[in-house]
């Protein structure tokens, strides 16, 4: 008699670890080439503590990175990049706002997340909402990330994230990406080409 | 005559170029273009980048860095795996016979952890490298701007 429970519970639990496995593999999926269109949303804290949603932005593209201010590999190159898109828009960046979207938000906004943006370009707007928040905004632009321990790093941990960025439509529409290492002067010519 | 000319002039610029564009060299190995990334405070990492030559007929591999910078400077790579990107702890960096090995944005990178204090644009600091078979060598490494891409050599390597 006792032993139809125990294999029940085993049963039951390989059912929740290959849903667990399902939703991992589904995590781990690349972002999408051009599909249907979506509209990603997000709800995330400035460094003033001012939430800040999408629909503010309409009328603007918008040029979004997620990544975190300990990086200082993949991040800078980007983010030089970005800067560099926008100087080369010359009159017309008022109508592209770069976004960067803190993926470790607790640990940036104590760092201290306007003089890490301000290093690369002043208009690039930096987000660190919560983890609710963070968590929601990733979804929505379809990306993964990941805190994993590491024992030998700063804070004992490290982040996984999509090194793309994102660009996002005066509508609101996710239009495209550009992949990791995208040359600015390439970026620039797609947005010109746009505006 | 007109090459002892532009020869004076190559080295009269070479001693005004950027310290990253100094090569130190250890047996077959010949390493330049040291460089790193300012920081913002001490409390982030700061990135270490250089480029390593063997000229020689055998592999060689970089197995570890040092620096009076950083209390745990470590080897790095960024792997970029469906679009996810993280940078794990890297063993060694191989050096292989006849090429050229670039720790570069995006690849292999040393990390500097801990840093005793934050990174200038324009400061440099010593990093002693490694190598399984070479032994150990220092470089100067300068330190560039946030947003630099590397240094601006005038040599075509
Ligand atoms: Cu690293």
């Amino acid at each position: 008699m006792t032993r139809i429970p125990l294999l029940r519970k085993i049963l039951w639990g390989m059912v929740v670890l290959a849903a667990i496995g399902a939703v991992v593999v589904q995590l781990r999926q690349p972002a999408p080439r051009v599909e249907a269109a979506f509209r990603p949303e997000f709800s995330l804290a400035d460094a003033a503590g001012k939430i800040r949603t999408n629909a503010e932005f309409r009328g603007r593209y918008l040029l979004v990175f997620f990544g975190f201010t300990n990086c200082p590999d993949v991040c800078p190159t980007t983010l030089a990049e970005v800067a560099q898109v926008m100087e080369g828009l010359q009159t017309q960046a008022a109508k592209v706002q770069p976004l960067f979207i803190s993926v470790d938000p607790e640990r940036d906004r104590r760092l201290g997340l306007t003089e890490f943006t301000a290093a690369f370009h002043p208009s690039i707007l930096g987000l660190a909402g919560d983890d609710a928040a963070t968590r929601a905004a990733a979804d929505s632009f379809k990306i993964f990330f990941e805190r994993e321990p590491d024992a030998a790093a700063p804070d004992g941990f490290t982040m996984s994230h999509s090194p793309r960025l994102y660009l996002i439509g005066p509508e609101g529409d996710w239009l495209r990406q550009y992949d990791y290492g995208t040359p600015a002067t390439e970026i620039l010519a797609d947005l010109k080409s746009r505006l | 005559m007109r090459n002892i000319l532009l020869g004076g002039l190559t080295l009269a610029l070479f001693a005004g170029a950027a310290q990253a564009c100094e090569t130190v060299t250890l047996g077959d190995l010949s390493i330049g273009h040291a460089w790193s990334r300012a920081t913002i405070g001490e409390g982030r990492p700061a990135v270490f980048y250089v480029e390593i030559t063997n000229a020689g007929a055998a592999d060689d591999a970089l197995t570890g860095i040092a620096t009076p910078a950083a209390t745990m400077p470590m080897l790095h790579e960024t792997v970029v795996t469906d679009g996810v990107a993280s940078m794990p702890h890297a063993m060694s960096v191989p050096v292989l016979a006849g090429q050229t090995t670039e720790l570069a944005s995006g690849g292999y990178h040393g990390m500097l952890m801990g840093l005793t204090s934050a990174l200038k644009e324009g400061d440099s600091f010593p990093v002693t490298l490694t190598f399984a078979k070479a032994g150990a060598v220092t470089v100067n490494v300068e330190v560039l701007s946030l947003r630099a891409e590397g240094p601006e050599c005038d040599d075509a390597n």
